[in-house]
């Protein structure tokens, strides 16, 4: 069978599971929608958390990312699992004993106003909406690369499946088709991972075979002017920053703490946050061996290598592939037939082709070149889906890889979804605007602000607004900034009130989006960056401020009533 | 007591957590790459692995010291 029919094969398989799950799973009440009847066992939580974390970012950009940054890249690497350690500790068995459904009904319920909850509200229903847009985008890509189906049908099937377990099934039917979705998706980057790390190392563990190719790695970035791939470039208080907005925004997020309140007591929180990061680490420790894998092998394969098949070093055959699908472009800057791979852009933007091919049958781009010597163009998610061609793997391996990156997108996709229908028929709907909705009601008002979620979700992944993938990564520095101090103070401190609380978020989130806005929308540059920190690290001021600002303000405003006093002493013991 | 020690164990904790990665994987990474073993400069290992491996040992611990914890002070759930 070729590639394709293996893939159509596989997809439908795994689809198929997620529907049965579905609907063997299904939600009979509020509790089992939101919470999944809190009954879920620890390692299943721990497996559908860590699928639920790892996004289509992850299974497919991640490596590629870290194989063009090098040491730099390591911010997402401790960033995005280091965060699992503040929650360990910090939130999830405090969150857990408190025992309501959403982010918004500590907030609310621990500062007693409504204020709060609505504020609450508006940040987690940002934050979701900007993540899911670019899960939904994913789905559609991997569609089109794979099954060569337009990306707008694409998201649509996605859509369909993620509604059909999303509703039906609530947190229940994500939660239990989730921990098929780890299974999946574990497995579809480990296989190509382990074979390449045998064929470059002879070392069937990739986390140990890459420290053998780290020095011949920075030998040939010396060579073609790179920087060495074990040193990064960015300065060093810029990567303190990201990696600490990351870490405490992973903290923050409203679809990773809603998890925890699934299981059925506070020490399976404790322990459920521990399997999540151990299913997560296996990823997270193989991406920076697969990037590394995949940049020495790049190099080595076609820097100069001649284009034309009977050339005497030609290139691999998965260049001519992935050039086809646009996302890798060769310019013959010196005319020599053979590719020139350097430090720099080869040409201006990304590459927009031409109908006509050049003298070796190459694709032309209309781009106008740069004067640099580097002749290639590569994007960056290329790295995770070519691995297998590059390993001469068999096609259903391939096949596999696509049914594991789609398994990515929809279960962070669904998590998110969840957060987004429960913040309008929970906290604004059950707790702000109709306190006497009936269970059924509630219930209902539930799939139906799921339905709109998706939709919505669905229409920003066929036209994506250009801010989008602008903003998914910003999301952490403004769950960092506001989130984050409020449920901290509101756990460790009986006096933090609601006054410092309000403020502090207001000013920790107005901070970080001004800033990011005007470094990415208003024409800042560079230069201008306060204290070297960049956008993507201001998260970590904000959260400081946001810090200091309730610190300050509680000091002088009169302290919470008695029983939310009492309230916090009954959060912090499990009995 | 039973907070006073939980929130020692936390800060005990949060500071190896705050080594490994701001401490070995950032501040510290120029002076520690120079120790090369089995051909990862040691700093750079760290960023990119040994941060991991400790943070998921470093929750495995804190939940064992609660649960220990809580059975002393007989706030053990069933």
């Amino acid at each position: 069978m070729d590639v394709q029919t293996w893939t159509f094969v596989i997809v439908a398989a795994t689809f198929a599971i997620y529907i049965g799950i579905a609907i063997w799973s299904r939600a009979a009440s509020t509790k089992d929608f939101y919470v999944a009847g809190e009954s879920v066992s620890p390692l299943a939580n721990g497996m559908a958390t860590a699928a639920d974390w790892m996004s289509a970012a992850s299974f497919i950009s991640m490596a590629g990312i870290i194989s063009f940054a090098g040491y730099d890249g390591s911010v997402y690497l401790m960033g995005w699992t280091g965060g699992y350690v503040l929650l360990a500790l910090l939130l999830a068995p405090y969150l857990r004993k408190f025992g309501q459904f959403t982010v918004p009904d500590f907030v609310g319920d621990r500062y007693d106003s409504q204020v709060a909850r609505i504020v609450a509200v508006v940040c987690a229903v940002f934050v979701s909406f900007t993540y899911v847009a670019g899960q939904m985008r994913g789905v559609g890509v991997v569609f089109s690369r794979f099954l060569e189906v337009d990306i707008e049908i694409g998201v649509v099937i996605g859509m369909v499946i993620v509604l059909f377990y999303a509703v039906l099934g609530g947190m229940k039917g994500i939660t239990y088709t989730q921990v098929a979705q780890y299974v999946i998706l574990i497995f579809a980057f480990m296989v190509p991972a382990i074979f390449i790390s045998i064929l470059l190392t002879d070392n069937p563990v990739p986390q140990v075979g890459f420290g053998s190719i780290l020095s011949k790695l920075d030998g040939l970035h010396e060579q073609l002017g790179f920087a060495p791939y074990t040193d990064g470039s960015k300065p060093m208080i810029d990567i303190f920053c990201i990696t600490m907005a990351l870490m405490v925004g992973t903290a923050g997020l409203p679809h990773v703490i809603i998890r925890f309140y699934t299981v059925p007591r506070v020490r399976d929180a404790r322990i459920s946050a521990g399997w999540a990061l151990l299913f997560i680490a296996i990823l997270y420790t193989t991406a920076p061996a697969v990037a590394a894998f995949a940049r020495t092998n790049l190099i080595q394969t076609v820097n100069e290598a001649g284009y034309q098949a009977a050339a005497e070093r030609p290139v691999p055959s998965w260049f001519r592939t992935w050039e086809n699908t646009g996302l890798l472009a060769w310019v013959d800057k010196n005319a020599d037939g053979r590719i020139q791979y350097r430090k720099g852009a080869p040409f201006a933007g990304k590459p927009q082709f031409l109908e006509v091919l050049g003298p070796l049958g190459q694709r032309t781009v209309s781009n106008a070149p740069t004067d640099n010597d580097n002749e290639l163009y590569i994007d960056r998610d290329i790295m995770v889906l070519a691995n297998p061609e590059i390993a001469n793997l068999p096609a259903w391996i391939i096949a596999l890889v696509a049914a594991g990156a789609l398994a990515a997108a929809l279960s962070t996709a669904a998590g998110l979804l969840l957060v987004v229908s429960t913040a309008i028929s929970h906290d604004l709907l059950k707790r702000t605007l109709r306190p006497d909705i009936t269970e059924k009601g509630e219930l209902r008002a539930a799939r139906l602000a799921a339905v709109a979620a998706v939709l919505i979700a669905g229409y920003f992944g066929v036209r994506p607004p250009g801010f989008v993938a602008q903003v998914v990564a910003f999301a952490f520095g403004l769950a960092a900034s506001s989130f984050f101090p409020a449920i901290i103070l509101g756990i460790f401190s009986k006096r933090a009130n609601r006054y410092g609380a309000v403020t502090g978020m207001i000013v920790g989130i107005v901070f970080t989006a001004s800033y990011i806005a005007y470094f990415k929308f208003m024409g800042g540059t560079a230069d201008q960056y306060w204290f070297g920190i960049s956008p993507e690290g201001i998260g970590t001021l904000g959260m400081l401020l946001n810090f200091a600002v309730s610190l300050t303000i509680m000091q002088f405003t009169p302290p919470p009533p008695e029983r939310i006093q009492t309230m916090v002493e009954m959060i912090r013991v499990p009995k | 007591m039973y907070w006073r020690t939980n929130v020692r164990y936390l800060l005990i904790l949060l500071s190896i957590w705050f080594a490994v990665s701001y401490g070995a994987g950032i501040l510290f990474r120029e002076a520690l790459d120079r120790i090369v073993l089995f051909g990862f400069p040691l700093g750079f290992w760290f960023a990119q692995q040994g941060s991991i491996y400790v943070f998921v040992v470093l929750i495995f611990v804190y939940v064992r010291l609660m649960n220990r914890l809580d059975a002393k002070h007989g706030v053990a759930e069933d």
